[in-house]
């Protein structure tokens, strides 16, 4: 179970054009938990997931995932443990076809080819996506892609799951199919995100980040009845906690 | 401008293709070594990125025309050498395949007129040799412009020299020359232009990205340039002397033809070498149509006209090639029947299997 | 623009004839790759005054497109883009080649004229044959035939890489380009102009191909690219090239033009 844990102690990151992106960021993320990061344009919260998997290195502080600190020698297994959905899946999607995207990690993990279709086809029959496997990523629509980037991370059969932007241009349908395919995950989440309510309807545990430090960490229910919280990190309440604009009744949230 | 199939012999084509492939595997060699893995995404990314560029024209100042940008010498100031000639060469394949461009004889031609001269003479000769470690504006488009109408100046003679010793065009050595050497001038200019203006953007806006990608290329990339120069003088003698060796043994370009043509090749083809072989085989073959083919001339005589000609001069070479082109014109006329009756065939047959 | 559009369109097009099933679909790749070359090469070794006899090769094209259900208009649509191409270099065969062959009527016929109508129908044959030969197996197909036949892996890799982010870069391009157009007012945009649209467009291009390299090593990437298919060269793709190479020869050494045309002349009288 143990090995489910991600851990940043006192992480900091400081990009090559002198710009401090994190400063002194601890965080303990524990075993199945979904765990939501909020924050104003800027405030890190894309530099900190790459940091979970060693897309970027930190300048100082540690990362620790599972028992290992992430060093050279821990990345393999490390980035097999903590599977990664990138903003834009046309960054994410770059083979010819959806199936062979798919079987780009277990391939890559040294399965052979029949049960690396296998896996395929499990982690797309699992987004609902099995029907477009001999498609061309640029015949998806922006919810199928979406779908498509988390069944490539799923072939590898991670533990634990981070996401950026999961919801950033979808229509309203293909947000709440995506926001019940998360909710069905039994992965240890780690969602960064703009999209308050999908915040509040995933994610219990909620941290905020704001230039680049842990501004807030807790409950999300409770961080988002912090006003002076919101207000100084650029954030706002979710719409579902905000009065409804045509009979002002807040929606009860216990 | 691209080398095309058409104007193109097979030995020209052929030799350039392996001297080409050479190129290639010798590349890929490079990039492999250099394990520098993060640049086959960022090869692959910014061919497209070429394509992409290529189709925003822009307006040459003073002339009233636009133009695009060629990209060779821009890949290999991104990318060092190595990479930017894999980089053309993909960009070619594609064009090639999908816009006509060229064709798939022409390929090794085109990489070595549009990719060598760019990436290993223009770049690293010209302008690492003007530009320096730290250009400032003036030297980064003096380079540029001069690289540039280099690279382009060789590409446009190669082609020259490709189509001249294919003889597949009439036209002259001097004349294409003259032609093609000035146009080129004026394309090279525009096109160094554009280059330093976009190299000077990347440099003020991400200064560590030229630097950075090139860097790793440099030192080897000098001295396996002599390698490759020599390469390219061996390539250059294998060609010269399969030329030399096919002309020694073709006969007067001319009188061939017409031989050809009218179907005499029989009676004045030359009896030696490879040519009088082919000579020799066609006439095996030929005995049947030239037997019928003097029946036909005598009905034809007979009959005034049969064949659509007025005149009914005797003259064998023109019963001869009206014969061809009449059979020529069958042949594609059954080319497109049994096409037609296939895709009938192909169509029907899914119906048939749903039924059973 | 108008042609940033069509170029979309046209891979588009062309991707999906691609993904058709029919028998000529399901041929490894390989063996139309080969057929394709053969065919290319020995057209082209033809001498220069060839015409009719290049006719019968028209078989090849038309056999491939009719049983891969390429339409007929789509190819013949493509390949004529490229004819004035090679008309502007065959136009010159005419002047400088002005002996008379023969005389058809009263009109002459000069050699440069037989000359540049053979440069036609080269362009036609082996730019269709290119052509249908993607649109029967498709991009990624004829790269991954391409290495198995030798190509470096590398460029294999990269080919696949620039066809997979054309698409995307072209809808990239699009719309910076139809920004800029619509803030020209009508007037073809200066160089200075394009050159930073172009770099612009540059330095986004090279900040995806990072964050898709970061993708690739998230997935475990180290540098090697594992298929996931397994070649399928059986009899009858040996059958495919062997024919096609045996009809080649044959059409190389007999003029079929010659022969036929004979045939009809002796029948006719």
């Amino acid at each position: 179970m143990s090995h489910h844990l991600v851990e940043l102690k006192r992480l900091g990151h400081v990009y090559p054009d002198g710009t401090a992106a994190l400063s002194e960021v601890s965080l303990r993320i524990t075993h199945g938990e979904c765990v939501a990061v909020i924050g104003a344009n800027g405030a890190g919260k894309s530099t900190l997931l790459l940091h979970l998997n060693g897309c970027l290195v930190a300048s100082s502080g540690e990362v620790r995932v599972g028992d290992f600190p992430l060093t050279r020698a821990t990345l393999p297994q490390i980035r097999r443990t903590v599977g990664m959905v990138f903003q834009d899946p046309d960054d994410q999607l770059f083979m010819p076809t959806v199936l062979d995207d798919v079987a780009f990690g277990p391939l890559n993990l040294g399965l052979p080819p029949a049960e690396a279709e296998e896996r395929s086809r499990d982690a797309l029959a699992l987004v609902g996506a099995w029907h477009l496997r001999d498609k061309p990523p640029y015949l998806l629509s922006g919810g199928e892609k979406k779908r498509v980037a988390i069944a490539t991370v799923l072939a590898m059969s991670p533990d634990i799951l981070v996401l950026d932007e999961p919801t950033s241009g979808l229509d309203p349908f293909a947000r709440r199919q995506l926001m019940a395919l998360l909710k069905d995950f039994r992965h240890t989440r780690i969602i960064a995100s703009h999209d308050l309510d999908l915040v509040m309807d995933l994610c219990e545990r909620t941290v905020v980040l704001h230039d680049g430090r842990v501004a807030a960490d807790g409950e999300t229910r409770e961080l988002f009845r912090d006003d002076a919280l919101l207000a100084q990190c650029r954030l706002e309440k979710p719409f579902s906690m905000q009065g409804c604009p045509v009979c002002g009744v807040v929606r009860r949230i216990a | 401008m691209h080398m095309a199939d058409a104007l193109l012999s097979p030995a020209v084509g052929g030799t350039m293709w392996a001297v080409s492939a050479g190129i290639i595997v010798y590349c890929s060699k490079k990039v492999t070594d250099e394990l520098d893995e993060r640049k086959v995404p960022l090869m692959g990314v910014l061919g497209a990125f070429l394509f992409a560029a290529q189709m925003i024209n822009f307006s040459i100042p003073g002339t009233g025309s636009s133009g695009h940008l060629g990209g060779g010498l821009l890949l290999a100031i991104l990318l060092g050498p190595h990479a930017a000639f894999l980089t053309i060469a993909s960009v070619l394949v594609v064009q090639a395949l999908f816009f006509a461009d060229g064709g798939l004889l022409a390929l090794g031609c085109n990489l070595f007129n549009l990719g060598y001269f760019p990436a290993f003479i223009a770049y690293p000769l010209i302008y690492r040799k003007i530009a320096g470690a730290r250009p400032g504006q003036l030297r980064l488009s003096v380079a540029a412009i001069v690289a540039a109408t280099v690279g382009l100046q060789l590409g446009a003679f190669g082609v020259v020299v490709e189509t001249a010793s294919s003889g597949i065009s009439s036209l002259p050595f001097a004349t294409f020359v003259l032609f093609m050497q000035p146009i080129h001038l004026a394309i090279g200019i525009v096109e160094g232009v554009v280059t330093a203006a976009i190299v000077s953007f990347v440099h003020r806006a991400r200064p560590e990205l030229i630097g950075a990608a090139a860097r790793p290329t440099v030192t080897p990339g000098q001295q396996s340039l002599r390698k490759l120069l020599l390469a390219f003088l061996a390539g250059a003698v294998l060609t010269g002397g399969l030329f030399s060796w096919f002309a020694s043994k073709d006969p007067d370009g001319l009188e061939w033809a017409i031989a050809q043509v009218s179907g005499e090749a029989e009676l004045k083809g030359p009896e030696q070498g490879m040519h009088a072989t082919l000579a020799a085989l066609q006439e095996r073959m030929a005995i049947l149509p030239d037997y019928a083919f003097r029946k036909t001339d005598a009905g034809g005589q007979g009959n005034g006209g049969s064949d659509g000609n007025g005149d009914a001069n005797p003259e064998s070479r023109l019963g001869s090639s009206v014969s061809g082109i009449v059979g020529g014109l069958l042949a594609l006329l059954l080319a497109f029947l049994i096409g037609f009756l296939l895709k009938r065939r192909v169509h029907r047959m899914p119906r048939a299997g749903g039924l059973s | 623009m108008a042609s940033i559009e069509s170029m979309a369109a046209n891979f588009r097009r062309l991707d999906q004839f691609a993904r058709a099933d029919t028998a000529m679909h399901r041929l490894d790749a390989r063996a139309k790759v080969m057929a394709t070359l053969a065919f290319i090469v020995v057209v082209a070794s033809f001498d220069r005054y060839t015409v009719a006899a290049l006719l019968p090769f028209f078989i090849f094209p038309i056999v491939l497109a009719a049983l891969g259900k390429l339409p007929t208009a789509y190819v013949a649509r493509n390949v004529a883009v490229a004819i004035p191409f090679a008309l502007a270099i065959g136009l010159f065969n005419p002047l400088f080649d002005q002996q008379v062959l023969f005389k058809l009527g009263s009109i002459p016929i000069s050699a440069g004229w037989i000359s540049c109508l053979s440069i036609v129908v080269r362009a036609v044959l082996t730019l269709s044959a290119a052509l249908i030969l993607i649109g029967v197996t498709g991009f990624p197909a004829v790269c991954e035939a391409l290495e198995r036949l030798g190509m470096p892996k590398v460029l294999a890799m990269q080919m696949q890489f620039l066809y997979r982010y054309l698409f995307v870069l072209i809808e990239d391009t699009r719309r910076s380009a139809r920004a800029l157009e619509l803030r020209s007012c009508g007037r073809s945009p200066r160089l200075p102009t394009v050159a930073s649209l172009i770099g612009f467009l540059l330095l986004r291009t090279w900040q995806r191909a990072d964050r898709i390299h970061m993708a690739m090593l998230a997935r475990a990437y180290r540098g090697d690219f594992h298929s996931r298919k397994v070649g399928n060269f059986g009899s009858g793709e040996v059958a495919f090239v062997a024919g096609w190479l045996v009809l080649f020869g044959l059409l190389r050494v007999y003029d079929a033009s010659q022969l036929l045309g004979a045939l009809v002349g002796r029948a006719l009288p």
